[in-house]
């Protein structure tokens, strides 16, 4: 029997698909936020960097965590995969944040 | 301060069809929606199923926005890019009049909906996100609060449509707080085609449309599915996987997606398309289970904050409209009988709930969230399997169908022993029965 064709995951500049979207920044005033950079530091798997659909985190060489929430897509991910409790999730103040226009 | 009989939290299909119902009925309800208009932080496949919002709106189908109703279903079992094995069931009886399921676009349906409930006289305040539930010392909820200044709001009941994140229950302590194991997240783009070109791809015409729903290796073995639906002039595509599995593993969610939309089965329907919206969402997938409490003193929770997903059928929109029905006419009924909103009485919507259709489906599925999560092959070995069989006898190459037929047995057999495989039978129907 034929083994499957290998099949690669395309690399996907998840930027490219957010700048579709619509959204009123509420700038200044981010509406999720970290309770302690710290205790970033001493988590190894950091599944916020993978499963938030927006990118919004992202981790540097050192393992600290930048987070950019511009692009969020509401979603709530961040605040249930992290497994230190370290995500002040709250929803944007009414009319910013992201504005569907499909849905 | 302005008192009003009943709060509603959220503009989506539950809290759409609380307010409807309650308004319609004469009680004097407020709704609050924190987005820009109804639908602009809403995320659904989508589609509607005509039956619970019949139930609302009889006459819905004269004004609703409608993209197509759904002709064909096909379910495809798919690998990580090659392989697609399925099925398609097209019945003429879905194409006669009055059709059962449409795909819709959810940012349109919703700024309908609420259209109809500002209509039968309901006070709708957009751009107000609720931050947390007034309570007296009693625990009982008395309001809301609002980020507006001077922003608390009074009500006899407050009636929780605030969706998946379920955050304000949680933060009162009514309810449990939300676990990733029981969440499924979803990411989806609209993809614009002329509608010429959809119906031809998909061998349609008129308002008739398709639905695929996806399941197999496309997760990369993790459990969840994809789906491809077509509206008007657009397709909606999407993937998604319980949160539970995809923190324990590499691949994000725009790539699973990305890699559905480059899958040999699926890139020459979507070819060409113009993507103009990414979206992502949680869906509480967690079943029976994973239900809160649903109602207390001063409050009840419906939709999807209640959790109100039945995962296996794709249903989630009908149960929270008829989730978001029952509440407003349990309190219609208190209200006409003069008893107050207190847990007591409002056991009543949870009576109602257990006599209809959502808690009957979900009990019948109870036990499938386990059962996928205990046996992931499920989802990642037969798809396999199958494909590779199909492969097999589908190729013709010399060799004997009874040589192909033994290959295939002896794949099985070296994948999965023969005790493995009659428990992974008697589970599956251990689930689903």
């Amino acid at each position: 029997m034929n083994a499957a064709v290998d099949f690669a995951l395309p690399t996907v500049n998840v930027e490219e698909k957010l700048f579709q979207n619509r959204y009123r920044v509420d700038a200044g005033r981010p509406h999720i936020t970290l309770r302690n950079a710290d205790s970033c530091l001493a988590c190894d798997a950091k599944p916020c960097t993978v499963c938030c659909p927006a990118g919004c985190w992202r981790a540097d060489e050192g393992g600290k965590i930048d987070l950019v929430v511009d692009g969020c897509l509401e979603c709530g991910t961040c605040r249930l995969v992290c497994d230190h409790d370290n995500v002040d999730w709250n929803y944007p103040r009414g009319g910013f944040g992201i504005l569907f226009k499909f849905g | 301060m302005e008192k009003f009989d009943v709060i509603v939290v959220g503009a989506g299909p539950s809290g759409n069809a609380a307010a409807y119902t309650l308004a319609k009925a004469g009680v004097k309800v407020l709704q609050l929606e924190r987005g820009e208009s109804p639908g602009t932080k809403n995320v659904q496949g989508a589609i509607l199923y005509a039956h619970a919002l019949e139930e609302i709106i009889p006459d819905f189908r004269d004004s609703a926005p409608l993209e197509r109703h759904v002709a064909e279903q096909r379910m495809w079992i798919m690998d990580e890019g090659n392989v697609c094995t399925g099925m398609t069931h097209r019945d003429a009886r879905f194409s006669s009049q009055p059709y059962n399921r449409y795909t819709i676009i959810r940012a349109r349906f919703d700024r309908w909906f609420s259209g109809m409930v500002k209509k039968v006289g309901a006070l709708v305040i957009c751009e107000t996100t609720v931050t947390e539930l007034l309570r007296d010392a009693q625990g009982r909820v008395l309001g809301v609060r609002t980020e507006r200044e001077q922003g608390d709001i009074l009500a006899d009941c407050v009636i929780l449509a605030d969706g998946a994140n379920a955050l304000l229950g949680s933060r009162a302590g009514l309810r449990h707080e939300i676990k990733a194991e029981d969440m499924a997240l979803v990411a989806k783009e609209v993809l614009f085609l002329p509608k010429e070109t959809i119906d031809a791809r998909f061998n349609i015409s008129g308002d008739e449309g398709v639905v695929i729903e996806l399941a197999g290796n496309v997760t990369h073995g993790m459990v969840g599915t994809g789906f491809l639906y077509t509206n008007k002039d657009s397709i909606s595509i999407g993937i998604g996987c319980m949160l539970g599995d995809m923190k324990r593993q590499t691949i994000t969610p725009y790539q699973l997606l990305e890699g559905l939309k480059q899958h040999t089965a699926v890139r020459p329907l979507i070819e060409g398309a113009e993507m103009k919206e990414y979206s992502a969402h949680l869906i509480p997938e967690g079943g029976l289970k994973a239900v809160p409490q649903l109602y207390g003193d001063g409050w009840l929770v419906v939709g999807d904050s209640a959790g109100f997903v039945n995962g296996i059928h794709r249903e989630g929109s009908n149960l929270a409209m008829t989730s978001g029905r029952l509440a407003a006419e349990s309190l219609v009924a208190l209200k006409a009988s003069g008893k107050p909103f207190d847990a007591l009485n409002l056991a009543e919507y949870k009576r109602r709930l257990d006599d209809s259709v959502i808690i009957a489906d979900l009990k019948k599925y109870a036990d499938v969230p386990d059962f996928l999560h205990n046996k992931p092959h499920i989802l990642d070995l037969y798809p396999r399997l199958l494909g590779n069989a199909a492969h097999e006898m589908f190729m013709v190459d010399g060799q004997s169908k009874r040589a192909k037929q033994r290959k295939i047995y002896a794949e099985l057999k070296s994948r999965r022993s023969l005790l493995g495989l009659l428990g992974d039978a008697y589970h599956f129907w251990r689930a689903f029965r």
